[in-house]
């Protein structure tokens, strides 16, 4: 019994961060969004470089073969980075032993083609795009979609989960360092109890979600999984919800790159199946056991 | 990372398993806190201390098996499963054992401790003064010298004092420097509840049973036997009872896991009203969470490291889901639920958590401060 991550597993989430912070990875956000691609290609090209599409694919396969563990922490970093591109669908998904960036339309639970005009389309047709709140996600609508295997949506949901811990954690960072610098009243904001307790309800939230992404990518119970996507879901929309409270006006904002993780979060609390939705999977579970 | 126990740990958790099957009473005991329930709770100490499953951590000598800290985790999660009774040792186990291991002499662990795994001898905690709550450190009972008799006086009254109306001994903090300040000058003394100068005041608690008392303090002699650690040192030697209350010891996962569980039972018994739905899966979830959570805690101990501050996030959400969990079982059950039985007395004693051992404005104060680095609160006039 030991539910810690590895030595490795830890040096390998740095070694992403190192990578992603010295590549500007939100200013190839920003790009991203403005439809400008090539600086978020060159990222996705030096991650998958370091083998990120490829992690659960069987050696045989040309991968890595990674656990499901591996996955999720290189999710938390995409997350914390705000990595652009279809990652859930090109590592989780349907995992690209080349590093390719393709993406798909999964009906019901996620029915949009994120980012179809420079990915493959693995499946079907996509017609006009879509905006979603995240203005780094271009979505598009699929035609003759075909289905996955449950597994293989079960990694997704995995993936999304983790990426979603990781964007809390830097919306908890974000507005801890800005609540130690603004000052109102003569007093940094910080040090208002009304604004640490906040803060302090994001940190515990967090806390206890980990544990069950990390324990649903050991065992990819399905009821696990889903657990991992209710808990990494509201804790972060919970850090979304204090991080913007916390820096008012400011960031409220489409400039200040706070609101990038904010709506980011929103879009991911929606994907890969609602809150509602695992919760409704864990009852039938729980119901049937 | 794996949760998977070894050889060893499964075949202890089978044996802990079978003993408590076969053991556990088939009734619930009368309230720990009525004179009927304490008996009976020592009763079933006294048991599970004969069987050496009353401190499965202890050494042997002591009346445990020097069980490791995994084991202890494993033990707990079985016995609550088991729905054995609560501990009515609790507070001399959990609580004061770490002091009395690590500050405490041979002479003192010898005397001390074999009564107290057997439930002969049941220990109070005597923290809190009516001017000294959560802000601990603003104590005033005093203590003072007496070379004489060798040994000190003490003067003074504690309050909140869980289990002392039937309790046998008391632990607590003492102001033995009169000059002194906040945390300096404090001594830990052990004291028998019977001595001479102890009146003890029963308080009946939100459920109407005498579960903690009052103490007054009228020139009570303590001899130097009884000082916990150096004196004028007190609050360090405390420091390492309260980490323990706050940390993994009082709260294991077990209890959760098992209150989930029969939760999931009761919603399912009434056929699983849909509206109550999503509150069932998050205290479902909210134990999983926990019982992860702690295995994450038990592996960093067991590789030398500490709990620290994570024992005050760690208490915001026990005691939060513990309270959430008997308020779902109560909206399920209602209108039944105004009576009197399990859910509603486990609903009344969970509303003690968010207070006791530092209320949760107190350990967001430290989750803030000492885990973000948030600036600490300006001092009150």
């Amino acid at each position: 019994m030991d539910f810690r991550l590895t030595p490795e597993q830890t040096g390998f989430a740095q070694s992403l961060t190192e990578l992603m912070t010295k590549g500007d990875s939100v200013a190839a956000a920003r790009a991203w969004e403005a439809g400008d691609h090539a600086p978020g290609q060159a990222l996705w090209t030096r991650l998958a470089d370091q083998g990120v599409t490829a992690l659960v694919l069987a050696e045989d396969d040309g991968g890595l073969g990674g656990t499901p563990v591996d996955l999720v922490v290189a999710f938390e970093v995409l997350g914390h980075q705000l990595a652009v591109g279809p990652w859930i669908e090109s590592a989780a998904l349907a995992p690209q032993a080349e590093g390719e960036m393709v993406t798909a339309g999964v009906s019901p639970l996620n029915p949009y083609a994120v980012d179809a005009d420079v990915a493959r389309l693995l499946h079907g047709s996509v017609s006009e795009s879509l905006q979603s709140v995240d203005t780094t996600r271009r979505l598009f609508e699929v035609h003759d979609a075909q289905p996955f295997d449950e597994g293989a949506i079960d990694l997704a949901v995995l993936a999304c989960s983790a990426e979603l811990l990781g964007c809390g954690e830097r919306l908890l960072a974000d507005s801890v360092e800005y609540v130690q610098q603004r000052k109102q009243y003569g007093r940094t904001i910080g040090s208002y109890q009304a604004i640490k307790h906040q803060l302090a309800d994001v940190r515990i939230a967090l806390d206890f979600a980990r544990p069950l992404v990390h324990g649903a990518a050991l065992t990819m119970r399905p009821r696990d999984v889903s657990g991992a996507k209710v808990a990494a879901g509201d804790a972060a929309y919970l850090a979304s919800r204090v991080a913007l409270q916390v820096h008012g006006a400011i960031g409220y904002t489409a400039e200040f790159d706070l609101g990038l993780w904010i709506n980011r979060v929103r879009a991911l609390v929606g994907a890969w199946g609602s809150s509602s939705y695992h919760r409704g999977r864990i009852a039938d579970a729980l119901g049937a056991s | 990372m794996n949760l998977d126990l070894s050889e060893s740990e499964l075949t202890f958790q089978a044996e802990a398993r079978a003993w408590l099957a076969e053991n556990v009473p088939r009734e619930p005991l009368p309230s720990m806190d009525t004179a009927e329930g304490f008996a009976a709770h020592q009763e079933w100490e006294a048991k599970l201390a004969e069987a050496r499953w009353a401190v499965v951590s202890w050494p042997e000598e002591y009346h445990g098996r020097g069980a490791s800290l995994v084991e202890w985790v494993i033990f707990e999660e079985e016995y609550y499963r088991a729905g054995a009774p609560g501990r009515v040792s609790q507070n001399g186990i959990f609580l004061l054992s770490p002091t009395i291991f690590e500050n405490g002499t041979q002479e003192q662990q010898d005397r001390w401790l074999p009564s107290m795994a057997t439930g002969e001898k049941i220990w109070a905690q005597a923290w809190s003064e009516p001017e000294a709550g959560s802000d601990l450190a603003s104590l005033r009972s005093k203590a003072v010298r007496d070379e004489t008799r060798g040994g000190w006086v003490l003067n003074g009254q504690k309050t909140w004092s869980s289990r002392a109306s039937y309790a046998h001994w008391g632990f607590g903090l003492f102001r033995s420097d009169p000059e002194s300040q906040r945390h300096h000058g404090l001594t830990y003394f052990c004291f028998p509840l019977d001595a001479e100068g102890v009146t003890v005041r029963p308080i009946a608690q939100l459920d109407g049973e005498p579960g903690f008392a009052e103490l007054f303090f009228d020139d009570v002699f303590v001899p130097d036997a009884d000082v916990l650690g150096e004196p004028g040192q007190g609050w360090s030697v405390a420091m390492s009872t309260a980490g323990n209350e706050r940390g993994l010891s009082l709260r294991s996962p077990g209890r959760f896991c098992a209150t989930a569980e029969r939760l999931v039972e009761l919603w399912r018994s009434v056929g699983s009203p849909v509206e109550y739905r999503d509150r069932v899966v998050d205290a479902w979830l909210g134990a999983e969470a926990y019982r992860l959570y702690t295995w994450g805690t038990v592996s960093r101990l067991v590789d030398g490291g500490s709990i620290g501050y994570s024992g005050s996030v760690n208490k915001v959400f026990w005691s939060d889901l513990d309270v959430a969990m008997h308020e779902t079982a109560l909206d399920l059950l209602a209108p039944a639920a105004e009576l009197r039985g399990p859910w509603m007395d486990g609903y009344l004693f969970s509303l003690s958590g968010p207070i006791y051992a530092g209320t949760n404005e107190v350990q967001r104060n430290v989750v803030a401060e000492r885990i973000l680095g948030l600036p600490r609160e300006p001092k009150g006039a």
